[in-house]
């Protein structure tokens, strides 16, 4: 019966790892943020002022906290509908039909592809085009990041919700109809009012993948340390700034970029935990 | 009581078909951009791949100026973004899959405890961590403290810490759907509680294990932003774990950088999104090919 | 009950055919008569098509594009795929196997579900009136007057059921359709039920499919034996049970299979 010890340790060993991980995350994240807050305190999340010009440094997450917020909000509005129409689609009008199994692949796909082909192709291939339609210059901002960004969490969106509304009673659905409802009568009356809980924790969980996402942002959103001043206007989210900047910085602009981090963690752990325990109760 | 009902079934009738053009409508919109990303990256993409796009290490920027001023494609190719990713890569999974299998495997054994609850819902966690934010992490404990400088091995710590949660809840998740019955035969039959476990649960649940370990390969090896904070990048073929690495993604960012090498990035990019595409499908044909489960 | 012998028929159904796949015929070749004013039950072990042809009588079974109907079917004489499906389902409500109360809607919302599904504004009053005769005609009213506002999930199994029926009479249909409507309830529930369903033959034609031999029996007028797709007797209720053509009807009826 060694055998058995031994694997039994080995198991509760590999699961002490993940604890022991978790931990160090939490532990290096605040350790390394602790500079920057002595320095500045709570001001730092509040300050709008990013300047890294040795001798007048001063940073404040504002600027990044705002560009995060912005960009993935907005990517969420435009993802809403489409995620939205997408679902129905496949586990409404379409239901367990062909269509719906080759779109449910093709939205698949989109969840494959890596976030620096998305942000290249928003360069080369978006841009052009938005700044065709006369709306921006350069074509760089809050709008094209998060324009991407929207298709990137997509997926996300759509598979959630589409296993919630196909798991809506048939029986209901069909008592609807047999007094007379149109499917959009059904679908508005009975589908999404029992599908509701669960389809709003699938859009909370694609905009915790926004939140975090940096390269396809990077690359798109013009990379400007201060709050957007409008839709076409240049910013940095929080995941942007860190990548920008992380390589060429040290000690204080370090321990900023560090605490950046440390939010960014704090707010999509916020944002999943609601997402997950919406999901749990739901089901 | 009667009740005029009539006259409004034309008008709903109307707005029911409207609202049905505008949900295939709005399924159209969201499948575009993979049609026009595919398209735009083959068209652009495919007249640098050739043998040397595999074989040979990334041009500087001078050859890459004179080749694209005389209209030549760029000489040089990727293969030190290849070797640098299947180095971290490879790193990774050493590390990964043996932990993440024996921790899924705990959870599954263990899954009435309140401490695999913990354990479980910190998996959770971490899968939703941005990656940018295990970089840092990763930079913080190898860049600083063990290599002292960037490395491959920095890059692979990361990898290793998102491919983890991956692997765990892929584990535990393909384990549930084993029928009890199997292994309840299996102790029957007095089998020690390890043999069960190598002999039967990891057999029987191969090809769900498979599946989650290419979803989770596929899932890192398009990563970007950990791997600037750690790997950096370096411009020529190296096998060392302690040194700086070039990736394939890290290389398209290089590219980028550079306005002549342009070309190379639509090449790289469809290389990378075909690469990881493949390995997506192939996963996905797995899992419904899979005979228990 | 002598009444019903020489009544006109509301429902005609004339060589119906409906298949789930290609060349599969769950419901083969069916023609057969209901009444006004009575209860039909339609008898057969599972899966012999009695739940689909009930289910075509009010075009449900457009909801899946794969299933295929065939054949005619007439409502007082008009024929049901030439009408409006929306005005077809308002004549020919339904109530399902399973109590299956909007569970999103209060008690009194679910009463008038039918009215406000199809986009029809009444005044309060005006609901006030269908809620209290609808829950009173299925004898619901004294046990959920004092919880109209809240939601019906938390009735018994037997008190949503008699709720579905009244939001199924609420829009005064004139055939009502009965899946196996006591066939996840206790036998004091269905005995309710029973009762209700010969109450409500007063006013509205009903059409009840059942595996329950004895239930047809106790309340049918009309009886259907289905088996294989195949509509094999009908006729009297008294007159099937007590004097069955067919051998098979024979058999079903003696518990030889089903």
């Amino acid at each position: 019966m060694n055998g058995d010890r031994v694997t039994k340790a080995l198991l509760f060993i590999s699961s002490l790892i993940i604890l022991l991980l978790s931990a160090g995350i939490v532990l290096s994240l605040t350790g390394g943020a602790i500079p920057a807050f002595k320095e500045y305190g709570l001001g730092f999340i509040t300050s709008t002022v990013w300047n890294p010009t040795s001798g007048s440094e001063e940073y404040g997450a504002m600027p990044f906290i705002a560009g995060t917020v912005i960009t993935s909000v907005l990517a969420l509005i435009i993802c809403i509908p489409m995620a939205f129409s997408t679902s129905l689609f496949i586990a409404e009008y379409y239901r367990g039909t062909r269509t719906a199994g080759i779109l449910r692949s093709l939205v698949d796909l989109l969840a494959g592809i890596p976030s620096i082909v998305y942000g290249f192709w928003g360069f080369y291939a978006l841009r052009p085009l938005l700044i065709s339609t006369g709306l921006t210059d350069q074509g760089f901002g809050v709008f094209t990041a998060s324009l991407v960004l929207a298709i990137m969490i997509v997926p996300y969106a759509t598979s959630l919700s589409t296993e919630i509304i196909s798991m809506v009673p048939a029986e209901l659905k069909e008592a609807a109809f047999s007094l007379g409802a149109t499917r959009r009568e059904v679908i508005f009356s009975v589908v999404i009012p029992s599908a509701r809980s669960g389809i709003v924790a699938s859009f909370i969980l694609a905009l915790g993948r926004a939140l975090g996402e940096t390269m396809a942002v990077t690359l798109l959103i013009g990379n400007a340390n201060l709050i957007p001043k409008g839709l076409f206007a240049p910013g940095n989210t929080m995941a942007s700034v860190i990548a920008n900047q992380f390589g060429e910085a040290d000690g204080l602009k370090m321990s900023a970029l560090i605490a950046i981090g440390l939010l960014l963690f704090v707010i999509t752990a916020l944002v999943n935990a609601a997402g997950k325990l919406i999901v749990k109760r739901f089901a | 009581m009667q009740i005029e009902l009539k006259d409004n079934i034309k008008r709903r009738n109307r707005t029911n078909g409207r609202f049905r053009y505008l949900i295939i409508a709005g399924a159209a919109v969201t499948v575009i951009p993979i049609f026009l990303i595919v398209g735009n990256l083959a068209l652009k993409g495919y007249r640098q791949i050739n043998i040397a796009f595999f074989t040979e290490p990334a041009p500087d920027t001078f050859q890459a100026m004179t080749a694209a001023s005389s209209g030549e494609i760029i000489p040089g190719g990727i293969a030190n973004g290849l070797t640098g990713s299947l180095l971290m890569v490879l790193a990774a999974s050493l590390l990964a899959i043996p932990l993440g299998l024996m921790t899924g495997i705990y959870l599954y054994e263990n899954r009435e405890k309140r401490y695999a609850g913990i354990i479980r819902s910190l998996t959770e966690i971490l899968q939703g961590v941005p990656s940018i934010i295990l970089g840092i992490i990763a930079y913080i404990w190898v860049v600083k403290n063990i290599t002292r400088g960037y490395s491959a091995l920095a890059g692979s710590v990361a990898l290793t810490i998102m491919m983890l949660p991956l692997i765990i809840r892929s584990t535990e998740e393909t384990m549930l759907m084993i029928p009890t019955t199997i292994r309840e035969a299996a102790f029957a039959l007095g089998v020690p509680y390890y043999k069960m476990i190598y002999k039967i649960l990891i057999p029987v649940s191969f090809s769900g294990l498979a599946t989650g370990v290419l979803l989770a390969l596929s899932r890192i090896l398009g990563e970007t932003a950990p791997l600037m904070l750690t790997a950096l990048g370096s411009p020529s073929i190296s096998f060392d774990i302690t040194k700086p690495v070039s990736a394939v993604p890290l290389l398209i960012w290089d590219f980028y950088n550079d306005p002549n090498m342009v070309n190379l990035v639509w090449s790289a990019s469809l290389f990378l999104m075909v690469f990881v595409l493949s390995m997506n499908l192939l996963s996905r044909r797995i899992a419904s090919k899979r005979k228990y489960i | 009950m002598s009444d019903t012998l020489n009544s006109e028929p509301v429902i005609k159904i004339e060589n119906l055919f409906i298949a789930y796949e290609p060349g599969h015929y769950a419901v083969n070749d069916v023609s057969a008569v209901i009444k006004r004013n009575s209860i039909t039950a339609i008898m057969g072990p599972s899966g012999c098509g009695k739940s689909t042809l009930l289910r075509a009588l009010n075009r449900l079974h457009e909801l899946y594009p794969d299933i295929e109907t065939k054949g005619e079917i007439l409502l007082d004489g008009q024929s049901i795929f030439s009408m409006s499906v929306i005005d077809l389902r308002r004549k020919v409500g339904m109530v399902f196997q399973r109590p299956n109360p909007f569970p999103n809607m209060t008690i009194y919302e679910n009463v008038v579900a039918g009215f406000s599904l199809n986009d029809i504004r009444l005044k309060k009053s005006q609901r006030d009136e269908i809620v209290e005769n609808a829950l009173k005609s299925v004898t619901l009213w004294d046990e959920v007057k004092e919880f109209l506002y809240r939601k019906g999930t938390f009735l018994s199994g037997g008190q949503q059921q008699r709720l579905c029926v009244a939001r199924a009479i609420a829009f005064n249909p004139e055939v009502l359709l009965l899946d196996e409507p006591t066939s996840a309830l206790d036998p004091v529930a269905t005995s309710k039920i029973e009762d209700l369903l010969v109450e409500l033959k007063k006013q509205y034609t009903l059409v009840l499919v059942t595996h329950n031999m004895s239930q047809a029996a106790r309340i049918s007028d009309e009886s259907m034996f289905m088996y294989l797709g195949e509509l094999v007797e009908a006729g009297r209720t008294e007159t099937l049970f007590t004097n069955p053509k067919d051998k098979r009807t024979e058999a079903y009826l003696t518990g030889k299979f089903g």
